[in-house]
């Protein structure tokens, strides 16, 4: 229960430091993506002071056994670099810099109730809706051939 | 528009705040696009997280519009024909490439993981890309 707690007050605060940081505003981080415009390095220091902030938090959390409050932690643990992260990233990228939108304003935006953020949200769920239907994690689709396969993987904490 | 450094630099903690609440008491990575695809990849076990970090994120943005609602521009920026092109462009990115501004940006670059740094940067660099055309197509060139 707590830690439902725990994601609804995260949840919060990412939108209040959204919001105050002035990236809810599409027009403020295309003035950062488009460098030939009137450039405004806002969005720089939105993720440098986010990095600053949460990089101590990550060091504790590299030599800690567990989380306060959970089991364990559930990270990335990757670090080979594969078409897919490129791609993707790229392809993030682009329609980010077309729109001023990535995933988090996008949703917050939904609030606002303007045809901008409405079209922007039901076509990135359609996106991913796709991505997860058509294409699928590698682990994913390596498990796919056999029927039992979902039956001996039980849902992952 | 203009620079404006100390909001930004507020804004920016509260976000890596927001993060450190979910990586030091959960033990999970506050990544938008990993959370809210997670959702809608069913049925998993872990939906209730999920939904509530999510329910969190719109009920901030009431916060925001009760508050400071000049924050959440409603006005049409961009055709809506490119806008859903965009939807659908971040849509399917965050997915294949397994994050976004906040969970490569921010979480993933916070733990020095090489994956973030490069999605990162290659993210920028397209987006950059993406906006200088669109910009120019629109007539924004300044």
């Amino acid at each position: 229960m707590r830690q439902l707690l725990v994601s609804f007050v995260s949840g919060v605060v990412f939108a209040l430091g959204l919001g105050i940081s002035g990236m809810t505003n599409p027009a403020k981080v295309i003035g950062f993506l488009d460098v030939t415009g009137a450039w405004d390095p806002s969005l720089a220091l939105v993720m440098g002071s986010g990095i600053g902030v949460h990089f101590l938090f990550a060091r504790w959390s590299k030599r800690a056994k567990r989380p306060l409050w959970a089991d364990a932690f559930v990270l990335p643990k990757r670090s080979d670099i594969d078409w897919r992260l490129l791609g993707g990233a790229a392809l993030f990228g682009l329609g980010w810099g077309t729109a001023g939108y990535c995933p988090g304003p996008g949703l917050v935006s939904l609030v606002g109730i303007s045809t901008g953020a409405l079209a922007f949200c039901a076509s990135m769920i359609t996106g991913m809706v796709a991505f997860h239907v058509f294409v699928g994690a590698p682990r994913e689709r390596a498990t796919s051939g056999s029927a039992t396969a979902a039956h001996s993987h039980p849902a992952r904490r | 528009m203009t620079f404006t450094p100390i909001s930004a630099s507020i804004g920016g903690a509260l976000i890596g705040a927001s993060a450190s609440l979910m990586l030091v008491l959960n033990g999970r990575v506050a990544g938008i696009s990993g959370i809210l695809g997670g959702l809608l990849r069913l049925p998993r076990g872990d939906t209730s997280w999920r939904a509530s970090f999510l329910a969190g994120l719109l009920v901030g943005g009431v916060l925001l519009a009760l508050i400071s609602p000049q924050v959440l521009p409603t006005a049409n920026r961009t055709p809506t024909a490119l806008t859903v092109v965009a939807g659908l462009l971040v849509g399917f990115g965050t997915q294949l490439g397994s994050g976004c501004t906040s969970g490569h940006g921010i979480c993933g670059i916070s733990r020095f993981s090489t994956r973030s740094i490069v999605a990162t940067v290659t993210f920028v660099a397209t987006g950059g890309l993406a906006a200088f055309i669109v910009q120019r197509l629109l007539g924004r060139a300044s």
